[in-house]
């Protein structure tokens, strides 16, 4: 192929060659000595030559041929590319699998397919619009993502957000969570060939998505939780949306546990796969369910809580068997608990109409309280009507907050919650300006995928896929 | 866990580093002047304010809640740590001099009265004015056991990057290092396989220091040309 490249001829007939494939000796070759293997160079006797590892490459060519040049050798050593398009890595990950037969001897993640620079971009936005990047960034847990940034620029601005707005970020992050696990069954448990886990895992998310887009417009990519509080309180028939979004779970969420505890496919594919002790897991420092799957009850939300977690009545749900079985019961049973804190935040909201759901500081919080009209767009003609006519100070002040936004004391802090995935941490620096000096954030899927070696290596290639569904990476947060 | 158990109270350092860096208190590092941006057209009356920016107050005893058992401890351990902790936001962070920083995770990891038995997250943050230490690289480490964070900072020039790698305590700190390296061009001395991660293996430069570029083109929207983020007015 690369002799090709050198070709002068027009970029057409190029493409039509690499389409076709025909040059005999080209790929998937028949005779190794075809190649140009550099290292062959150096060797001096057949028996050498025999161990040599022999390369091949897939573009088209008989597989056949490489079948009869490979009977001989009794080297069954195989290494192959995983990704990053390959549709069992939940993105773009890209894992580099060493095989001997079927058996992984070696496999090395590769990353970085989806990065997009959001910490950088942080560096030159404002510290709301910073909200708006972070949502993008493990996109099947945005409301954890926006979390854990707000709650570091209230850290650093040493205020805390009005009781209701925690109790609905409490409200969205569970019910986010529970979306999150959906997918994490759905699509785990498609890639075992359970297609109707995931159509159903689907069809739940799309209610609680429903019920997103009718709290603040957008089916993903919220940017609903800002520093100081929520962007926009419930609307007036929210209680009631919120109430057929409970019922509609308690309805369908035993259905999983239908298809899949007792699934002898399900549990053939899964018990004993994949295992990783505690020691192992604490030497490898990971968290979220592969953690709480071997049996230590470690969850930020009660060790550590944040947005007064410590008042809602929730357990931590652990299992004892170490292996993707046991994080699939977790996360199933994590639903389960988290639509009680869900039904706790429906009483609270009940309680707290008519409160806050913005801090009252008018150089923090946004001016006008929004309502989403009828094109999903968030707007507030009171406010309209006051800025552009009746007072020139309130319009100046809107329009520094907008464009400027507001400045943040000089420090550096740390703020980790418990997402669906495990820690998700978020590091701010700021020097005393209205950005962003640094944003890092810890992502759950980053840390924990170092430990697919562990998971897969001595494992059939088969069973890569069950690994990596287990630790439910997202690989927009991987990469960020 | 292939690491040994190294105790932690054995053997100190030969000679204690010649680099630690007590500095002023509070550390300026930067003067802001005006009430908004820089730059023409700030008809607010307040561009003739001047105000000086303060990273990080040197805190001093006690430092209160447990913040001092843990800082008493470490400062036993490791003999030669200067007393730099700052403690700001109830978050206790220790500024570790380069030379004393394995001997730091190792009594961080292995003492009982510390254990702080995970390393969550490593990251870098570059401060281009501060000569002979721009490059700062910050642990965050979590304690399951005492139920407790603690954070450490080291410092680096830009001419000589190079820290020691913590993988040998904090096996799982790998990738987050070769973040640091891909983001920030920090060395790690003794990592196993420090190569890029995020950015492509080939790439030039190191994305997330202040000097490298955002990047970004103007975009005309209803025939006003809105400029790139970074070449926008600053505030």
């Amino acid at each position: 192929m690369s002799d090709k490249k050198t070709d002068t001829t027009a970029p057409d007939d190029a493409m039509l060659d690499d389409a076709n494939q025909i040059e005999p000796g080209d790929g998937a070759s028949a005779d190794p000595e075809d190649r140009d293997a550099p290292a062959t160079d150096t060797l001096d006797t057949v028996d050498d030559q025999a161990k040599q590892p022999t390369e091949y490459l897939i573009q088209g060519g008989d597989f056949d041929d490489v079948v009869a040049a490979q009977r001989d050798k009794g080297d069954e050593t195989i290494v192959i590319n995983m990704g990053p398009q390959h549709p069992s890595t939940h993105g773009v990950l890209r894992l580099e699998v060493e095989l001997d037969g079927e058996t992984v001897t070696h496999i090395r993640p590769g990353i970085g397919f989806l990065h997009t620079g959001i910490e950088k971009s942080m560096e030159f936005r404002t510290w709301p619009q910073g909200s708006i990047l972070a949502t993008r960034m493990d996109y099947i847990m945005p409301m954890f993502n926006e979390t854990v940034y707000c709650l570091a620029v209230e850290k650093l601005l040493g205020i805390k957000a009005p009781e209701r707005a925690d109790i609905l970020r409490v409200l969205v992050m569970e019910l986010n969570r529970i979306a999150s696990h959906l997918v994490a069954i759905g699509t785990g448990g498609m890639e075992l060939g359970a297609l109707t886990v995931m159509t159903i895992g689907f069809r739940e998310r799309e209610m609680i998505l429903d019920f997103f887009e009718a709290l603040c417009g957008t089916r993903m990519n919220h940017g609903y939780v800002r520093p100081g509080g929520v962007s926009i309180d419930l609307p007036d028939d929210g209680l009631a949306q919120l109430r057929t979004v409970i019922e509609w779970l308690h309805r369908h969420l035993p259905e999983y546990a239908g298809f899949c505890n007792e699934n002898p496919i399900f549990r053939g594919r899964m018990c004993g796969m994949a295992t990783m002790s505690l020691a192992q897991a604490m030497s490898l420092g990971v968290t979220g369910p592969p953690l709480r799957a071997t049996g230590y009850p470690w969850d930020l939300r009660k060790k550590q809580p944040y947005c007064g977690y410590e008042n809602y009545d929730f357990d931590v749900i652990t299992w004892d068997t170490a292996d993707a079985y046991g994080r699939v019961r977790v996360r199933l049973s994590e639903m389960w608990e988290s639509l009680k804190i869900v039904e706790q935040c429906y009483e609270k909201l009940e309680k707290t109409a008519g409160q806050p759901h913005m801090t009252t500081d008018p150089k923090i919080a946004m001016p006008g309280d929004l309502t989403v009209g009828a094109d999903g767009q968030g707007n507030s003609f009171s406010h309209v009507k006051h800025i552009m006519g009746q007072s020139m100070e309130a319009l100046i002040h809107h329009f520094k907050l907008v464009t400027e936004g507001f400045h943040v004391p000089a420090g550096q802090v740390y703020q980790a919650i418990e997402s669906p995935k495990g820690e998700l941490g978020c590091q701010l620096v700021s020097d005393g300006g209205a950005h962003p000096y640094r944003a890092h954030f810890r992502d759950p899927g980053f840390h924990n995928l170092q430990s697919v070696p562990l998971l897969c290596e001595g494992g059939m290639l088969s069973d890569v896929v069950v690994a990596v569904a287990s630790l439910d990476p997202v690989l927009g947060g991987v990469d960020r | 866990m292939s690491v040994t158990n190294v105790v932690a109270d054995a053997t100190p350092p030969a000679d204690p580093p010649a680099e630690v860096a007590v500095d002023s208190t509070p550390s300026v590092i930067g003067v802001r002047k005006g009430m908004w941006g820089t730059g023409p057209g700030d008809v607010s009356g307040f561009g003739g304010l001047s105000s000086p920016v303060v990273r990080h107050q040197r805190a001093s005893r006690p430092y209160g809640s447990w913040f001092d058992a843990v800082a008493d401890r470490l400062e036993e351990l490791v003999p030669g740590l200067p007393d730099e902790v700052n403690t700001d936001h109830d978050e206790l962070t220790f500024f570790v001099p380069k030379a004393l920083l394995l001997d730091v995770v190792r009594a961080t990891r292995d003492d009982a009265q510390l254990r702080f038995e995970t390393c969550p997250s490593v990251s870098g943050v570059h401060y281009p004015d501060e000569t002979g230490a721009e490059l700062h690289v910050v642990y965050n480490l979590s304690s399951m056991t005492h139920n407790r964070r603690v954070r450490l900072e080291v410092t680096c020039g830009q001419e000589d990057p190079v820290i020691d790698s913590v993988t040998s305590v904090y096996p799982h700190a790998d990738w987050h290092e070769r973040e640091t390296w891909d983001m920030f061009g920090v060395i790690f001395a003794g990592h196993p396989g420090l190569t890029r991660i995020l950015m492509p293996d080939d790439w030039q430069g190191h994305p997330q220091r202040k000097d490298y570029p955002l990047g970004g083109v103007p975009v005309e929207f209803k025939g006003a040309q809105v400029p790139p983020p970074d070449q926008r007015r600053s505030y």
